[in-house]
């Protein structure tokens, strides 16, 4: 990439982040906060201790996942919506899988199993979203949304049919060997799954710089028809677009199960999923900006929940709400 | 089963049907004016929850259900227009602008009722208006804009320019018609008209509840795409889809032994595979999302 292009992209994130400031401040003050206090006392609160940052850790990882699933279509042109349904399908999987093996299986083939199932299960759906749109034409985003709600809703039935335990909403522990280990950051969440996070991330920046698959998807989000006429199959690179994207929400879904609540729960991640759209495009959709896309979510997440006395938690939602506005402009502009 | 099914020939039943069609029938008429313009609609949803919101939070504070129903349509129209803002005038992705105001919508309307009430679920009660569908003023504000619509797209002018421009603005813009204004004009008057379809999700039902859309402006685009972006198709689509989920209700209702989780969805699987049977046929507007 130009020198120019990485300027114009970090100018683009630098306004985001700026108009989101601005909102965020008139928003305080709308709840008859002073800004200034608000942003400081979030700050202190968040990165002053070694627990806080422990947790912005902890928040980031699954958007890390969830970004990537927004940020791998978005190069083959196509948006999804669906990185929700994903996570929640893949989570099921993982916990149904990671509790049917032997008690006693050692990590190195627990964890990677719980994994792969997740991703599995992940790229199935987002195979099958994408599909829907390469072969039957049926617009992406709103087969993702029916998608999203139908999944939850199956979930909540198979849970309360067959997978919660007793009166809980939540399933079966998975086995000791499945669980990812914390970092042992003072009791923050943050666990080995940043790890598996920014190996991902590594992944897609690989395909998408160095493979003939990630050449595919690019040629075909410049243009499907130029893409059609040079000989590619358009569809073909659609699917897997989204069945790679579908396999990284899974990976967040996994971390739910492995690293956060060893049990597939009602309502596990919920929002995570939709969160991906503003990491994704904060960072441009490029894999290396949105490890830092995702911290500075993960941080806003975290620094939301420190000063819940003073301001309403939502204001989070409507900041990232406001970086996805920003990105709507400037997305894929290109200078003439 | 068959008690059920002949069920269906009461005049409740009707009322029923027609009250759920009301808020897909004005969504997806207002997503039928924005698309034909040639502009993505992915904000009914949160046209419909600003709708929603504001019609239950103005009814609240002035007692007027009038006011209420104004209100849900100007909130409409301003969604639309910050929609018009970053797509017509900004050159603006109008895929992501229509996500990122969905997700305004569902955070701003629970971030005001924290500000406004104290507490994000849902707003204080209200009065109902409506409860009966036959003297709802939205039912029959409803009728008469689908048929507004049909003949202001179908028989009017501005239906002509509004046609063009959805399909070749450099040919509009050649007979001396402002591509934007005609676009600006479609827009803001199809987010009112959503707006106005959101009412319909809080004042029969006694107030706003957060996330009352659920997902209903996405079914709605749906069926904009499904009835080819033409308002009496789309208009005969929303009432079968009223009509199928008022089955579903009364279905429920008698007890059929499936599962309520899954009964629930069954919107959203009529959805997905009307798309995927029929979602590709219908021809869009040829510049439908185009940035210029």
């Amino acid at each position: 990439m130009s020198p120019a292009a990485v300027r114009r992209e970090l100018e683009a994130a630098l306004i985001a982040i700026l108009v989101a400031l601005a909102a965020g401040s008139l928003l305080m003050i709308v709840a008859g906060v002073s800004p200034l206090d608000g942003w400081r006392t979030m700050a202190v609160r968040t990165f002053g201790n070694a627990y806080g940052l422990g947790q912005v850790i902890y928040r980031m990882t699954p958007l890390v996942l969830t970004g990537l699933a927004v940020a791998v279509p978005l190069r083959a042109g196509l948006f999804n919506i669906g990185g929700e349904g994903q996570m929640v399908a893949a989570a099921l999987v993982c916990a149904v899988v990671a509790a049917a093996i032997p008690a006693g299986t050692p990590a190195v083939i627990a964890v990677p199993l719980g994994l792969a199932a997740a991703a599995a299960a992940g790229a199935g759906v987002g195979a099958a979203t994408g599909a829907l749109r390469a072969y039957r034409g049926a617009h992406e985003v709103i087969a993702a949304i029916m998608l999203n709600a139908i999944i939850a809703g199956v979930a909540l039935w198979l849970g309360n049919t067959w997978l919660f335990t007793g009166e809980s909403t939540s399933s079966a522990a998975v086995v000791a060997g499945a669980r990812l280990p914390s970092l042992g950051i003072t009791g923050s969440g943050a666990s080995a799954s940043i790890a598996v996070a920014v190996v991902a991330a590594a992944g897609c920046a690989w395909l998408f710089g160095r493979t003939v698959t990630g050449f595919r998807w690019r040629m075909v989000g410049a243009g499907p028809d130029a893409a059609r006429a040079s000989g590619l199959d358009v569809a073909r690179a659609q699917v897997s677009a989204m069945a790679v994207a579908g396999a990284m929400a899974g990976l967040a879904g996994a971390h739910f199960v492995l690293a956060d609540e060893h049990a597939y729960q009602d309502g596990l991640g919920r929002g995570q999923g939709f969160l991906g759209v503003a990491v994704a495009l904060l960072a441009g959709g490029r894999p290396a900006a949105l490890v830092a896309s995702a911290f500075v979510f993960g941080a806003l997440a975290q620094g939301g929940l420190e000063v819940l006395e003073l301001v309403p938690k939502e204001i989070v939602d409507v900041l990232q709400a406001i970086v996805v506005m920003v990105a709507a402009v400037t997305l894929g502009r290109r200078p003439r | 089963m068959i008690d059920v099914l002949l069920g269906a020939f009461s005049l409740a039943f009707v009322a029923q049907a027609l009250r759920i069609t009301v808020p897909y029938l004005l969504a997806a008429l207002g997503g039928t004016l924005t698309e034909r313009s040639g502009i993505v609609d992915l904000a009914l949803e949160g046209k419909l929850l600003w709708g929603a919101f504001a019609a239950a939070v103005v009814t609240h504070e002035t007692g007027s259900p009038a006011a209420g129903i104004a209100a849900a349509a100007l909130a409409g129209g301003a969604v639309a227009a910050v929609q018009a803002l970053w797509s017509v005038r900004l050159g603006a992705d109008q895929v992501v602008t229509g996500i990122a105001l969905n997700m305004a919508a569902f955070a701003l309307t629970r971030f005001l009722l924290q500000v406004l009430y104290g507490q994000g679920a849902n707003s204080p009660p209200i009065e109902d208006v409506g409860t009966d569908v036959w003297t709802s003023p939205l039912l029959w504000l409803a009728i008469i804009l689908a048929v507004a619509v049909a003949v202001v797209v179908g028989r009017t002018r501005f239906g002509l320019r509004l046609r063009a421009v959805g399909e070749r603005p450099e040919a509009v813009a050649a007979a001396g018609v402002s591509i934007a204004r005609v676009r600006w004009i479609a827009v803001v008057a199809g987010g009112a008209l959503a707006g106005l379809g959101g009412a319909q999700l809080s004042l029969p039902v006694g107030g706003f509840v957060a996330e009352a859309s659920g997902g209903r402006g996405y079914v709605a685009l749906a069926v904009v795409i499904m009835g080819a972006w033409r308002p009496v198709p789309v208009a005969l689509m929303c009432l079968g889809f009223g009509a199928a989920e008022a089955l579903q209700a009364r279905m429920q209702g008698a007890g059929t032994g499936l599962p309520p989780e899954l009964v629930r969805l069954f919107p959203y699987v009529l959805t997905l595979v009307l798309l995927a049977v029929v979602g590709g046929r219908g021809r869009a507007p040829s510049a439908l999302g185009r940035r210029d």
